[in-house]
Formats: C-alpha cells, sequence, structure tokens
C-alpha cells in the first residue's frame, strides 16, 4: 500500500503552502512542548548529576534541604565514625561537614538581587565531588577569608570574578578560584571555609555530613543504622536522590506549565489541521469517488486522509523539535522553590522527549484529520463524480 | 460462458428514483436489457433520460429501488457496499468523461492503482501497467504527471487503467465527451480495437453520434424508458 502513502504525501507536497502553514502552526505547538520539559529535563539532569551513587547525604530528620537542615558537632561526629564509611588514600575517612547558607548578589545583567547558596566545605569535600575543577586561579586554603565562585555564579553575578572581594557576613571574602562543576548545580554555588564561614555567620551546627559509602551496596545498612540511632535524630539519602528530590518541585511546575500551554495552543492548531484537511476533501471529491468506484473501500478512504492528516502532524512534529534542539545551546537560570537559590540549568532534548513529542504531534494530526477523513470516506460515489 | 443461452449482463425490472424532499423522482422504469459478452453498446438519449444512472447502476456505483441486474452470473443487486466495492475491483473498468486520474500519480502509477486491490507484488503490478500503457500507445509517457498530458492522451491513460485488470465489463461515461475531434477518433478507435481485438464488453453512454457509430449495439433510453434507437442518421439526430 506504499503507493496509497505516496498519494498521501504527494498530497501535502502539492498545496505546499497550505501544507506548510498548518505544519508551521504544528511545529510552533510542538516546540512550545519541547522547549519547556526540556528545561524540566536539563534541571532535573543539573540536580541529578550534582550528586553521586557512593556519596550519602545527612540531614536532620525531615528537612527538605541541606537550607533546612541543622546538625549538631556530636552527630555530626557519629556519622562521620560510621563503618560504611570509605577511607581515602591517606587513610581518612572520606566524610565533609557542610554549611550551607544564603546570601544576596546581584544579577550582572538585570541588577536584581538573587539568593545564591554558599557551601562551607572542608578539604574532604573537594575529594567527594571529583567532578569539580578549577578553571581560573586556585582553591582557597583552609582556615582563611578566601572563597571560588561556581563558573555559572562568575558569569551571571556582578563583581565576583577572580581577585573580587566580596562583603557579606560582616567579613571580606576574597575570590581566588572560579571551578567548573560541569552541569551540575555546585556550577551556582559559591564555596569556601566552613568553620570561617560558620564563625562569620554566627552558625554552630552543620547544614549537612556527606560521606562515601566504601561500598555503594551498603547503603541500606548505613541509612538503617543512622536512622534509628536514638543519639540522632537525622535521616540519610543517596545524593543523586537528594538532588532529585531538589528539582521535583520546579520540574513539576514547569511539565505542568508546558503541558497546560501546550493543550491551549493544539486546540488552534488541530483545528487548523481541520480546517486544511476539510478543503483537501472538498477539493478532492472526485477523485475520492474514483478510488472509491475502482474498487478502493471507505476503510482505505479514511486510512488515506488520515495518513495525510499524521504526515502534516509529523511534519509539524519533526520542524518544531528541529528548532527545539537549539535550546540545548542556551543555559538559562531561575530560583529553585526547594532551595529559594539561584539554578543554572540548559535545556535538555531526550530519546523521551523526542518520542513524547512526536507522539503529541501525531496526536494533533489524527484529532485534526479523524473527522475530514470520515467525512470523505462517506461521500456518495455518485454525487461525487457528478460533482468532480 | 455461452453467449448465446446466457447473457454477460442480464437487468430485469430494473426501476430507479431520486427523492427531491418529499416528491419521488422516477428516473428509470421496467428496464430490461441484456448484454452478450464482447458486445460494445452504446447507450444514448436527451440529457436526464437516465442514461448515467443505468451506466451507474450496472457499475455497481448505485442502488436499486427494484429489479435484478445479474453480471458473469452474479446478481450484484443483492451484494452489500463492501461486496460491491470488491466486485466493481475484479469486474469493471471506468472511463470517466474528464478522465478521473489523480493529479498527485505519474501515469504509471494511476493505470497501478486497480492493481493495489490485487494480490500481486509491485513489481508484478508495475509490469501490468505498463503494459497497459503500452496497448494505449503511452509507453514512453509513464513518469509523466496527468498535467503533463493532453486530454487525448489522459483518456488513454484512463483507457489503461481501466483495462488493467482484465475486467469482465468496461463502462465509459461520455469518454469522448472532453475531447476535440481527433483525440476523440484516436480513443474511439482504441475503445474499437478493445472490443474487436481482445473482445472487450464495452458499455458507453454517449451524446456523440460519431462514438455511438463504434458501438455495435446501441440503445436509447427517454425519460427513463429503454427503446431501441430510432433509424435516423447519426449525423442529424444529435
Amino acid at each position: 500500500m506504499e503507493l496509497l502513502l505516496f498519494y498521501s504525501f504527494r498530497n501535502l507536497l502539492t498545496r505546499r503552502l497550505t501544507t506548510f502553514l498548518t505544519a508551521s502552526g504544528m511545529a510552533l505547538v510542538v516546540f512550545v512542548f519541547a522547549s519547556i520539559v526540556m528545561l524540566a529535563e536539563g534541571l532535573q539532569e543539573t540536580l541529578v548529576e550534582t550528586g553521586s551513587r557512593s556519596n550519602v547525604v545527612v540531614l536532620r530528620r525531615s528537612a527538605g534541604s541541606e537550607m533546612q537542615s541543622g546538625i549538631e558537632r556530636e552527630q555530626a561526629a557519629i556519622v562521620a565514625t560510621q563503618p560504611e564509611v570509605a577511607l581515602g588514600q591517606d587513610g581518612r575517612r572520606l566524610v565533609a561537614k557542610e554549611l550551607v547558607v544564603l546570601i544576596n548578589l546581584r544579577k550582572r545583567n538585570s541588577g536584581s538581587p538573587t539568593n545564591v547558596v554558599i557551601r562551607g566545605i572542608s578539604q574532604t569535600s573537594l575529594k567527594l565531588r571529583p567532578q569539580l575543577k578549577i578553571a581560573v586561579g586556585r582553591f582557597p586554603r583552609p582556615g582563611s577569608y578566601e572563597i571560588m565562585v561556581g563558573e555559572s555564579v562568575a558569569q551571571r553575578f556582578e563583581n565576583v570574578g577572580l581577585g573580587k572581594v566580596l562583603s557579606f557576613a560582616t567579613r571580606n571574602w576574597t575570590v581566588v578560584g572560579i571551578f567548573d562543576a560541569g552541569n551540575t548545580g555546585f556550577s551556582s554555588e559559591i564555596w569556601g571555609d566552613v568553620d570561617q564561614l560558620m564563625q562569620a555567620f554566627g552558625r554552630n551546627v552543620y547544614s549537612s555530613v556527606i560521606f562515601r559509602l566504601r561500598n555503594p551496596l551498603e547503603f541500606q545498612e548505613a541509612k538503617e543504622r543512622i536512622e534509628s540511632d536514638p543519639r540522632l535524630t537525622l535521616e540519610a539519602k543517596r545524593e543523586t536522590t537528594y538532588y532529585k528530590d531538589q528539582s521535583k518541585a520546579l520540574a513539576k511546575f514547569l511539565r505542568i506549565l508546558g503541558l497546560s500551554l501546550t493543550c491551549i495552543f493544539s486546540v488552534g492548531a488541530v483545528i487548523g489541521a481541520m480546517i486544511t484537511m476539510y478543503a483537501a476533501v472538498a477539493n478532492r471529491t472526485g477523485e475520492i469517488a474514483t478510488l472509491r468506484a475502482l474498487g478502493f473501500r471507505r476503510a482505505t478512504i479514511l486510512v488515506a486522509f488520515l495518513v495525510e492528516s499524521l504526515f502534516l502532524g509529523l511534519m509539524g512534529g519533526i520542524a518544531g523539535l528541529f528548532f527545539a534542539s537549539f535550546l540545548q545551546l542556551f543555559t538559562v537560570s531561575t530560583t529553585n522553590f526547594q532551595t529559594f537559590s539561584e539554578l543554572a540549568f540548559g535545556f535538555s532534548l531526550s530519546f523521551d522527549i523526542v518520542y513524547k513529542a512526536l507522539s503529541f504531534s501525531l496526536i494533533m494530526g489524527f484529532a485534526g484529520g479523524i473527522l475530514p477523513a470520515f467525512r470523505a470516506s462517506k461521500l456518495n460515489i455518485v454525487e461525487s463524480l457528478r460533482q468532480a | 460462458m455461452n453467449r448465446e443461452s446466457s447473457p454477460l449482463v442480464q437487468i430485469k425490472d430494473l426501476n430507479k428514483s431520486y427523492r427531491r424532499g418529499s416528491q419521488i423522482i422516477p428516473v428509470l422504469e421496467n428496464i430490461v436489457l441484456d448484454i452478450n459478452e464482447g458486445d460494445f453498446l452504446a447507450l444514448m438519449g436527451p440529457s436526464g433520460s437516465g442514461k448515467s444512472t443505468l451506466l451507474n447502476l450496472i457499475a455497481g456505483l448505485d442502488q436499486v429501488d427494484g429489479g435484478t441486474i445479474k453480471i458473469g452470473g452474479v446478481e450484484i443487486t443483492s451484494l452489500s457496499e463492501s461486496e460491491l466495492a470488491e466486485w466493481r475491483a475484479g469486474n469493471v473498468g471506468f472511463i470517466f468523461q474528464f478522465y478521473n486520474l489523480i493529479p498527485v500519480l505519474t501515469a504509471l502509477e494511476n493505470v497501478e492503482l486497480p492493481l493495489l486491490l490485487t494480490g500481486l507484488t509491485r513489481k508484478e503490478r508495475q509490469e501490468h501497467a505498463a503494459l497497459a500503457l503500452e496497448l494505449v500507445s503511452l509507453h514512453d509517457r509513464m513518469d509523466h504527471y496527468p498535467r503533463q498530458l493532453s486530454g487525448g492522451q489522459q483518456q488513454r491513460v484512463a483507457i489503461a487503467r481501466a483495462v488493467v485488470t482484465d475486467p469482465t465489463i468496461l463502462v465509459a461515461d461520455e469518454p469522448t465527451g472532453d475531447l476535440d475531434r481527433t483525440s476523440a477518433e484516436e480513443v474511439l478507435q482504441l475503445m474499437d480495437r478493445l472490443s474487436g481485438d481482445l473482445g472487450k464488453t464495452i458499455i458507453m453512454v454517449t451524446h456523440d453520434p460519431r462514438a455511438a457509430q463504434k458501438a455495435r449495439t446501441m440503445r436509447y433510453l427517454d425519460k427513463g424508458v429503454l427503446a431501441d434507437a430510432p433509424e435516423i442518421s447519426f449525423t442529424e439526430r444529435f
């Protein structure tokens, strides 16, 4: 039946302008759909890539994020002695006690103040995040008022370049390095010495304790021991799970926004496709009647017109995805609802998004084509031949 | 099939009317007609006399109100719509006044269309279609689209499409109605060859006396009633 497929496809090519305009409408809807879902995907990818499956994040029980968490020094010491904690090459336990606070910085373009995460780190913090590398400058010295900023922070905020001095928490902090943490949430953070930052911010509790598992499969044992220890009111999560949870609310919001916008736009696109297909049926009553006279059944006519409409949807889908794919070249930043801090991330096009966008475009094609296809299949042969 | 004892087409007491609002307009009344295999029949008559309606009924495109049509032993008046479609695919070749070629398909693809309903492979279909185009002397135009062909050539492609499945009957509705004299003559000669050399049974509706002259039998319809054609000159009568 490839000849009938050719028939459907060539009819679209014959009516180039109408096909172009209708497919453009569908392409626009697919573009909107794909771009917003790509944004949500990019956000999740960024946050999930921030974590490592071998690392465990320990927080105060029921604290949604490091921002809301507080861990006493004694509790942190108990966590650090857990048997599941891996040892480094130097024989030291791979545990980092960290502080997470927010400061306000002005954005480079708009000048508007935005929350940025300051992470107080220890030497081990860097060993736990091997993906992090110094791009410019050097690592801050322990016990100093030196800080390093993520590349996203350096690009997006004023006065955070190498050698600049930031004033916060009644101290002056010198930027001695800009680090590249790849496509992770760390790129949107500023890191400094945990003890200096705790003093400066007047904090006597850590926000989180991070440790590397000596065996990633021992997570459950570590979790159960930490959570059942009566001295601790803490909970343990794999770092990947922790960051995935951080992205849930915003990603969900983006997906709902994308779906809502797409649904509204798609009504217009489907009506456009329907008008195009009704016009196609009206212009081709003679052809339809001829095919029916030759012995083609109603069902075949229905399928031929439906295939034509599906082709139309597919063209729109491919065009929409083609243009949406260029969005991967851009990076956007927004406030993560979970941490109330700025997070930079890119658009990410996955196979799943391609599959969903093309399915969506085919659904639009189907919805726009089914009624006209029914009309085509129901045409009376004799009357249609007379009108032709 | 025995031509003497059993005509290919047997029409008995055929009635057909159309409804316009509450009014019923009779179009064909008590038509009785036998057409033998290999015959070339011309149906003539004034506009509105029911010629095309009778042709459509014989071709299985429309439903009768009463009476029966038996073609090649099959009573097509008792077939369902899908059975009729299947029957048409194997038994009827259509030649329309305005050719009714699919504009987005080439000549070869247009001729190949009816073969899609057979069990032939793509290669076999294309071979059959090419042969049919050779029969109408358009083998060199198989890749041309209808818009690239003259009216006469388009009608010859339509004839190739009509014969490619080797149907039981060929029905032609004003096959020369849209053609100039030369093209019309070519088409008529082709139909004459199909009837004379290949033994095709052709039923043709026409207003054109020259076209009717090519037919071996002629019947006349007037106000839905069938009659033998009056013995008058073709050129003067229509």
